[in-house]
Order: structure tokens, then sequence, then C-alpha cells
């Protein structure tokens, strides 16, 4: 009895930890991005938005293992998808703390990509799940979707060249969902603008995006923590 | 003229009345600048709430350049009632004091006396509009620091890049100049009709208030009416700070969105202060002088 009971236990813990332990594609990409302490990245951000007209605008972008990151313009006001740029594959994968299911492959701009859905194991992390399209060949990931707990739902989209080895991207894009914006006349003082709504509805759009192209990266040389 | 110009400017800027628009101006700045300064994070956070639930918005947005803007805002629609009380005074007050008559006695003709007076009355708004940007542009920029420019607008944001914001002020500054001076030469017909000072520094300010009303107003009814009034076009310094934008939805720097508007509105206030002026010099030409 005692027998049958240990081999029912053993079992089971050993299909529990077969679900929970780490795809070798996601160890793959993790050793990749483990020979990144650190970057520094110089890029063109571009901020699209349906209500806002801002153009582009040169950016650093500040990394520094596990998972501390900044995006700063230089010298202006930088407008980023609130909660969205930090989870980046760095700091999505750096924290370990999840379990990974997997969700088959797709093809995505003529690559075929396995596709594999993270579920955080720590509960105090931001984010409920997220997929990610990876290409087994080069163990690089094109696209995250993550959805978190309190800033919504958003994808990443990545471009490489010439800091693949690293598996760090030439270009990033953020895709995220916007909410309405409104203020009321009172206070911006736009009294008898009849042009108002047209503007507007040329504006119209209904995700939106900031994409970051990089010119340069900076490895491993050391980022102080005061950047963060 | 000359002459006439600079006797006109030692009149007006020898009167007490003159510095209540300067002293006005400063009040009101220094404590729009000082409440901004206070309490400006919880200001900017109120008007940034919307944004806020879907993007973080890193650097310094309550810099000088929006304190300006506000301010601009807030003045730009008063200012013209303290022109009023200068240019409103030009003729009449002369009448008031019984001195036209020796004015138009001169060897000067009454049509060099009315245009050196408006010159003069001109030089003073332009002053006026200085000291303006003195203390709401150049010391906001000194107090708040500068960087780009986030203006919140009621259906969108336009972010502006600090080196693309202070060429815009100046047509900003330009443009509220022939505002300004559609009010003085408003002020200055009224004053060419009446013997007192109140009555046309009175009969201006209404009209402003009145014609203000209705560029305000959307009734259709007035609609039609509303291209006509220099109220509707004084405000439109504001389209120096709205942009173009490319198929992408990149903000063109440089560019100015309505480019056709600014032209119309300088137009329209051009045409309004030639005929105000040329009104005032006909009606001064056939005037009967009884005082």
């Amino acid at each position: 009895m005692i027998k049958k009971l240990f081999t029912i236990f053993a079992l089971l813990f050993y299909s529990f930890s077969s679900f929970a332990q780490a795809d070798p594609l996601i160890e793959k990409v993790s050793k990749k991005l483990a020979l990144v302490n650190d970057y520094v990245g110089e890029g063109v951000m571009k901020t699209d938005v349906s209500f806002i007209k801002a153009s582009l605008g040169k950016v650093k972008v500040y990394f520094k293992k596990p998972n501390l990151l900044k995006v700063k313009k230089d010298g202006g006001i930088s407008l980023l998808p609130k909660g969205g740029v930090s989870l980046t594959i760095n700091t999505l994968l750096n924290t370990k703390q999840y379990s990974t299911i997997s969700a088959g492959t797709q093809v995505l701009n003529g690559k075929t990509l396995t596709v594999l859905k993270l579920i955080p194991t720590d509960e105090n992390l931001d984010w409920v799940i997220a997929t990610l399209w990876i290409d087994p060949v080069e163990a690089l990931v094109y696209k995250t979707a993550t959805t978190t707990k309190e800033n919504g739902s958003y994808e990443i989209t990545m471009q490489y060249g010439a800091y693949a080895n690293y598996g760090l991207a030439s270009k990033i894009i953020f895709s995220f969902n916007t909410k309405d914006y409104k203020l009321p006349n009172g206070i911006t003082l736009e009294f008898g603008d009849d042009d108002a709504a047209a503007k507007q509805k040329a504006l119209k759009n209904k995700k939106g995006t900031v994409e970051i192209t990089f010119n340069n990266y900076v490895i491993n040389k050391g980022v102080s923590n005061s950047m963060f | 003229m000359k002459s006439i110009i600079s006797f006109e400017l030692y009149k007006i800027f020898r009167r007490p009345r003159t510095y209540i628009a300067f002293g006005a101006i400063a009040a009101l700045i220094l404590v729009i600048q000082f409440g901004l300064k206070v309490d400006g994070q919880s200001y900017a956070a109120f008007l940034m709430k919307d944004i806020n639930d879907t993007l973080t918005v890193d650097g310094n947005v309550l810099n000088g350049y929006l304190i300006c803007y506000i301010l601009l805002q807030l003045l730009l629609v008063h200012v013209p009632l303290l022109v009023a009380l200068i240019a409103a005074d030009m003729i009449s007050g002369e009448a008031n004091l019984g001195t036209l008559r020796l004015l138009f006695s001169t060897p000067f003709t009454r049509t060099q006396w009315v245009l050196g007076k408006f010159i003069a009355a001109s030089i003073y708004t332009i002053v006026l509009l200085i000291w303006l940007a003195i203390l709401a542009l150049f010391l906001s920029m000194w107090v708040f620091g500068t960087d780009d420019l986030f203006l919140m607008k009621s259906n969108y944001v336009v972010l502006i890049e600090q080196s693309d914001v202070l060429w815009r002020y100046v047509g900003a500054f330009v443009f509220a100049s022939f505002s300004l001076l559609t009010v003085t030469s408003l002020g200055f017909l009224m004053s060419s009709i009446a013997n007192n000072s109140i009555g046309p520094i009175v009969g201006t300010m209404s009209a402003i208030v009145f014609f203000t009303i209705l560029s305000t107003l959307n009734i259709p009814l007035f609609s039609m009416i509303k291209p006509y009034l220099f109220t509707t076009h004084m405000n439109n310094w504001k389209e120096f700070f709205d942009i173009q934008v490319s198929d992408n939805n990149e903000a063109i720097t440089g560019s100015i969105l309505n480019v056709a508007k600014i032209k119309t509105s300088l137009i329209v206030l051009s045409t309004h202060i030639v005929l105000f002026v040329g009104t005032a010099v006909y009606i001064t030409k056939k005037k009967d002088i009884l005082s």
C-alpha cells in the first residue's frame, strides 16, 4: 500500500515538475541574454498615439540585470506606455519565476516561430501571463504579448540586426491600447474653436505604439544604479 | 509728426493711470507664477489625469514655456481692457480738458495729430506687450526652467521640441500685437466720437466683451458673422502652437498646422485697424470742436 502511494506521489511530482520546469528553448534564449549584464542603447523614439502629436526624439535605454530598465529622452519630455517598457524580454526572463506552456508554432513575417506561454509563479510580479514568439534556430524572441495586473495588455515586436548575437533588438515596437483623451474647454480655454473636432477626427487611431530604433549599444561597460 | 509722437508719449507716460496696466499685469503674472511654483504639480496632475491612465510622462512638463502659454491664455483676453484705458482717452481726454482746440490750432494738421496720437498709443500698447513677454516668458523660463512644450488641448496633446518653441512665441507675440493694436484703434475710434474719457473707455471695454461673447458662442445664427468679428481672430495666436503631422502621425518640427488661418486673421485684424483709424481721422477732421 505504502509502495503504491509512493509511486502515485512520485508520478504526480514528476508530472508537476515537468510542467513547471523551464522550456529548453527558453533556456537557450536566457543563455544568450545572460551574455548581457548591462547595456546603454542609443536610438530614436517615435510615439504614435491617436491624441498625441509628437516628433521623433533621441533616446537612451539603460538596462541592468536582473530587471532594471529606464528609457530617457535626450533633453526633453518622453511619453512611454505606462508600465509597458519595463516588460521587455530581459526583464521577463530574468525573473526566473515562471512556468512555461508550449502553444505550438506560428508563422510571423515568413519565419516559423515557436509560441510559448509564461505564467508567473511569483504573485508579486506585475504581469499575469506572457506569450513569446521565439525563433528556435536563432534563439531570438520576435514578439511578446504581456497582460499586466494594472496596466492592461502590451505587445512588443522586435527586429534584429548587428546585436542579434546578444539577443538585443535593433528595433522595438511597443503596442498598447489607449484610452480616450478629453479636457473640458473651460480648462483649456479653447472656446469657439470649431476645428477642434475635425482635428481630432483626423488623428483618430485605435492603438498606440512607441517605436525605438537603436543605432548603437554599449554592452557590459557598467551602468550606475542612479540611472534607474 | 515725430514731435507729436514724442509729445504724446511724454503725456502718456506722465499719467499715473498708464502704470495701472503694467502693475496689474505684473501682479497677475507673479501671483500665477507663485501659485504654480508652490502647487503646480497637483495642477499638472489634474490636467494629465487622462494621459497618465495610458502613458508615463517623463520630464519637466511644468516648465517656463508651458507657464507662459497658460499665462497668455489667461491674460491676452484681459489685456485689451487695460489697453482701452489709455487708447480710448487719447482724443476725448483732450476734448474733456478743452485742449483739443489748442492742439488743432497748431501748424500740424488734424490728420497729423490723430495719426501721431495713434502711433503714440500703439507704442504704449507694444511696450505693454513687451512687459507682458518679459514677465510671462523670460521670467517663467528663469523660474521654471525650459523643456519641451507639452501642450494639453481639449481633444489632443501637442509635444513641441524645446528648440522649436521660442520662434513660436515670437510669432505669437507679433500676432498678439496686431490683436491689441486693433483694440487700440477701436478705443481711438470711440475716443474721436466722445467729448469725455469715461464713455469711450467703457464703450471700448463693452464692445470687446460683447463681441468676445458672440465669438465664443457656437450658435449657427452667429456663425455667419463670426468670421468678420475682430474678437474671433484675436485669440488665433494659439495657432502658432499647433503643428502638422505626417501620414505616420509624426509631428513635423518647425511646421504650423494652419498657416492660412493665421494669415486670414492678420488680414482681418489689419483691416479693422485701418478701418477704425481711418474713421477716427475722418470724424476728427469733420468734428466741430465746441469744448
